[in-house]
């Protein structure tokens, strides 16, 4: 029980993948103009990582490890290799699965979110996710927490950044700066003040 | 041919006018991790130009036949392969670079540029046009990666390609490296001024708001 609240915490705060890692930045700085839509993409990305992260973890312990197919008569196959191509599989699945329910139920959601729906699929944080899930070997359970972190984690950020940003409407920005330019700027303060928490160990 | 078509503006009008990384946002997340040396930062971006010029080669020359709903299935399973082959080839002749750069060859699939890039483009477009259009926001991504590895190396470090440059007062010399340089935050200060930069010089860049 320890274990998985440390995983859960760890993966909120002090490896944050948006702010600790820099995973999904691109949806992360585009899609954070008002808290409204960032509410909308951080639930999406919250559930595209519970769904995808648990089935990667399956695919990866039950077939793809060296040894995992035993039971089919090849106890040498070492399927690693396949790993990238089977985790992207999963996730542009999910996602296109995603976007025809939104399209389906929440037309609103759908149409705000836009190109950035299927630019989920190559969302960093969710293959990056997968890919420190196989990295530090957690077992079905500890990946079912992580996605639950790491997800949570990402929506927490994008929603601050948003909340910044409507903020940073009554500010006078320098021309050039303005917009893109200026969205850094404050990103690398949020990850300098969330570097604070790579101090605590649990 | 309508003017933007012409092949060399293709190619290089991702370098400065509608560059990947400081006008369509896309592809960050590498730009951050791995430029804290020149050498890393070089080789993720040859990397990334292979695979975004072939992805686009390849989604554009199947893409009347690809149907409209398994779309982005069929172009990461193209992007995937490219990547899985770089990620061998590394693996392969350069492997201490490879582990270096650990998950962040991996994360070349989820290249937003590349998937952009071949959504965007290489659907609506002919193959030479599209293979033009890959190698051309390769070079765009380069070109930012590789300033932003020369600022971090130079500063943080004092070094341009694990040569030493700027003597370091450990060394008895007079440079005294700045430690933030290396962190990923200063990499976001970085492009940010960047951008700033390139903003100023072509006024029309200028966000609207």
């Amino acid at each position: 029980m320890e274990n998985y609240l440390n995983i859960f915490v760890k993966a909120i705060f002090i490896e944050n993948l948006a702010l600790g890692f820099f995973l999904g930045m691109c949806t992360f700085l585009a899609v954070s103009k008002t808290v409204k839509t960032a509410f909308g993409l951080g639930l999406a990305v919250i559930a595209i990582q519970v769904v995808t992260l648990p089935l990667n973890n399956l695919i990866y312990q039950q077939l793809l490890v060296p040894g995992a197919l035993a039971w089919a008569g090849f106890p040498d196959a070492d399927l690693t290799f396949l790993g990238l191509i089977c985790y992207i599989g999963v996730i542009a699945a999910s996602v296109q699965i995603l976007e025809m329910v939104l399209d389906r139920f929440v037309p609103a959601l759908y149409n705000t979110l836009g190109i950035f729906l299927p630019l989920l699929t190559v969302n960093c944080a969710i293959l990056g996710g997968t890919l420190f899930m196989v990295q530090r070997d957690y077992n079905f359970g500890e990946s079912c927490i992580y996605s639950i972190g790491t997800g949570v984690g990402w929506a927490m950020a994008v929603v601050a950044l948003a909340g910044i940003r409507e903020k940073m409407k009554y500010s006078n920005v320098p021309d050039g700066l303005r917009g893109l330019g200026i969205t850094f700027i404050v990103v690398g303060l949020m990850s300098l003040a969330f570097m604070a928490f790579a101090g605590i160990k649990l | 041919m309508s003017d933007e078509d012409k092949p060399s503006k293709v190619l290089l009008g991702p370098i400065f006018n509608n560059n990947p990384i400081a006008l369509q946002v896309l592809g960050i997340c590498s730009a951050l991790a791995v430029t804290s040396k020149l050498e890393t930062s070089l080789v993720l971006s040859v990397c990334v130009i292979f695979v975004c010029a072939f992805s686009n080669l390849g989604v554009s020359l199947i893409r009347t036949q690809i149907p409209s709903v398994i779309r982005i299935c069929v172009q990461i399973s193209i992007i995937a392969t490219l990547t899985i082959l770089v990620d061998e080839i590394l693996k392969a002749y350069m492997f201490t670079l490879s582990k270096q750069l650990s998950v962040f060859v991996g994360l070349i699939i989820t290249n937003c540029i590349i998937m952009g890039r071949a959504e965007g483009y290489a659907m609506r477009k002919g193959p030479l046009l599209s293979f033009l259009d890959g190698l051309g926001n390769g070079f765009g991504y380069t070109i930012i990666l590789m300033g932003v590895g020369f600022l971090r190396e130079l500063t943080g470090s004092g070094k341009l390609f694990g040569v030493e440059v700027l003597q370091l007062k450990a060394e008895g010399g007079w440079y005294s490296p700045n430690g933030l340089m290396l962190l990923p935050p200063s990499a976001f200060f970085i492009i940010g001024f960047m951008i700033w930069a390139l903003r100023t010089w072509k006024k029309d860049q200028v966000d609207a708001s």
